[in-house]
């Protein structure tokens, strides 16, 4: 059984005499303890899909399921899922324990069992101790924590997470990104992980929808989401990605003095390309590559890796990577006739 | 040097209005509130204490239906004033600032203006009183003013917004994701209202009381319109011995009992119920 199903769940808005739409018809189905993240740019309407399954918001049409049941005119006390808010929005006024006590509390859970679930609670999220703190005198990290046992101590069917990293330093951010994937794993229940920031999706979901414009664009696992994006959205939204257009024929697609393989493919095509996929190199390739020449229009060290940008011909600019994996010299500098090439299978044909 | 002293140079303004036009005032009054003498004589320091127990015994019942009412009017302005301020907190949407105006328009008219009119309103034969009584809706013999309702209701009336704003700033500063936090950990709107935010209200609360509760227990303008000879209230006393009877040492006397025991009844309120405690013991319930 999935743990939540939407389908074909649109939500609607008065904006000053106009309707709008924030989602647009999304119907996806999370399984039982996968790791799930609604991924896309601000005012895409992964919040709202979330506050839907949360059940803050009523959908104008569609149904939202939790495990088979139609929740979708079920207010949020009543539902058997538990959220993560962006800025913690922890109680004030409480203490930690009260604060992870509260659920527990409204459901009328026994005093005993609530002081054994709440101390294991704390004990899983490295906060035993600090039970007397307010959230006031704690860390963003650990007010963050705090947050996280708040949820999980009611053991809920699913976790519902708003960009929950989003006021964390990078490193803090990082080391919570993999402390949130331990939780899950250890608590076993299925998260929702709202979220803008690409690295963090890709890192944590077994499964990751990106949304823009209130639809799912592309609903997949991490790599496929990279490697193969369906459409120029997630392409652009995705890491960095070189896109080329153009008329192919007989599987092949001519580019401002070069060519693309696009085997079986015929007529208008759009390609994508990421940019480690690419070898720079100053003599034409040979083989069954796609080869293009262009000339250095920039170069930059970052470290780990040269970026490269690189003119062709047409107008178009190829970014390529080149680890610094041996030296870091770099093959080409700006103003330097280049070819760049690589294998046909990392040319991915999208839908526009 | 002079970095360090800038603050206390700032500040210096109003130290000297604090001890020209409080602190002086207070000395002088609690100097002639020990004198005896008369007006005609003039009052000579005697260090009379007895003063103080004359008055008190002599105007015990009006000190003591000063406090009831006022905390009759607190009470009142509490539960009239804390739903208008949830509702302007989060209900007023972009109307938000029409509604505190509203609120505040009727300081654009004279507080003794505006009292004057209940008055007429509540009067026998009055606007109101009258139009009903002909409708036959009232009894003839009905009435309102000069009784303790009429002078309470004017108290509330009076410094109701004193009451709201605070709870309007109070109930303003709750994040609504922490209601929605609440609500998603099971809690009916009711009890999300009870132990989130009602908790977190209390400041604005407990600022509210002390700022309605002080001005109506010495306010003596409601009482003397709106009451009747049976409703006098402290500051009408104070008022009368002032300026018709001129007893000023009777006056200061009883002018610095009522502070006296305003001012012991806001440490002991502060003390009971300060931020903290009701705080605590509101999430410890």
């Amino acid at each position: 059984m999935h743990a939540i199903q939407l389908d074909d769940v649109v939500k609607e808005y008065q904006s000053h005499g106009e309707v709008v739409q924030a989602v647009k018809g999304v119907t996806l189905e999370i399984a039982e303890g996968e790791f799930f993240s609604l991924l896309g740019p601000s005012g895409c309407g992964k919040t709202t899909t979330m506050r839907m399954i949360a059940g803050f918001e009523e959908p104008s049409r569609g149904v939202v399921k939790l495990l088979g049941k139609d929740v979708t005119n079920v207010p949020p006390n009543k539902r058997d899922v538990n959220m993560v808010f962006q800025s913690y929005a922890l109680f004030p006024h409480m203490n930690v324990w009260d604060n992870v006590a509260f659920g527990l509390k409204q459901r009328g859970v026994a005093q005993a069992e609530i002081r054994q679930r709440v101390t294991e609670m704390l004990e899983i999220v490295d906060l035993t101790g600090r039970e007397k703190r307010r959230p006031r005198e704690m860390s963003g990290g650990q007010q963050q924590r705090v947050a996280l046992a708040r949820a999980l101590v009611n053991r809920p069917r699913a976790l519902l997470l708003d960009e929950p990293l989003g006021a964390l330093d990078l490193k803090l951010r990082q080391a919570m990104q993999i402390e949130l994937k331990r939780i899950q794993r250890e608590v076993g229940i299925t998260f929702v992980y709202v979220t803008h920031d690409q690295n963090e999706a890709l890192t944590m979901s077994d499964r990751i929808a990106v949304m823009n414009d209130g639809l799912v664009e592309q609903l997949a696992g991490p790599r496929e989401i990279y490697e193969r994006p369906a459409t120029q959205f997630v392409a652009g939204f995705i890491g960095t990605s070189n896109l080329l257009a153009g008329t192919a024929a007989a599987g092949v697609l001519p580019i401002g003095g070069g060519r693309v393989l696009v085997p079986g493919q015929d007529g208008d095509v759009s390609v994508t390309v990421r940019p480690e996929k690419i070898t720079i190199d100053t003599a034409e390739p040979n083989g069954q590559v796609s080869a293009v020449p262009g000339t250095v229009a920039e170069v930059v060290y970052l470290g780990t890796y040269n970026s490269y940008a690189v003119a062709l011909a047409d107008g178009a600019e190829v970014t390529v990577f080149q680890q610094n994996a041996h030296d870091s010299t770099t093959t080409a500098e700006r103003g330097d006739s280049v070819w760049l090439s690589w294998q046909p299978q990392h040319s991915y044909v999208i839908g526009s | 040097m002079k970095g360090r002293l800038t603050p206390y140079l700032l500040a210096l303004p109003s130290w000297l209005w604090l001890g020209i036009f409080l602190v002086v005032p207070l000395a002088a009054m609690a100097s002639v509130s020990t004198t005896t003498g008369n007006n005609i004589d003039g009052f000579v320091q005697t260090f009379a204490f007895s003063n103080y127990t004359d008055a008190l015994s002599r105007y015990s019942t009006q000190l003591a239906r000063s406090f009831a009412y006022g905390a009759m009017a607190t009470v009142a302005m509490l539960v009239i004033g804390y739903p208008v301020a949830y509702f302007i907190a989060f209900k007023g949407g972009a109307r938000k600032s029409t509604y505190l105006f509203l609120l505040l328009l009727p300081f654009f008219v004279s507080f003794v203006l505006r009292t004057i009119s209940w008055g007429f309103l509540l009067a026998d034969d009055g606007i109101l009183l009258g139009t009903l009584k002909g409708w036959g809706l009232l009894p003839a013999g009905f009435h309102v003013l000069a009784t303790t309702f009429s002078v309470v209701a004017g108290l509330t009336y009076n410094w109701l917004p004193f009451m709201i704003l605070p709870i309007y700033v109070a109930l303003e500063r709750v994040d609504p994701r922490v209601i929605e936090a609440a609500q998603d950990l099971y809690a009916t709107r009711l009890a999300a209202f009870r132990r989130v935010v009602l908790p977190l209200s209390l400041p604005g609360v407990f600022a509210g009381v002390l700022m309605t509760f002080v001005p109506a227990t010495a306010d003596p303008v409601n009482a003397q319109i709106l009451g009747g000879t049976s409703n006098t209230m402290i500051g009408n006393v104070i008022q009368t011995e002032y300026l018709t009877n001129l007893a000023y040492p009777s006056a200061s006397a009883l002018s610095f009992t009522l502070m006296a025991v305003l001012l012991v009844g806001i440490f002991i309120y502060a003390k009971a119920l300060g931020t903290e405690n009701v705080l605590e013991a509101a999430a410890n319930r």
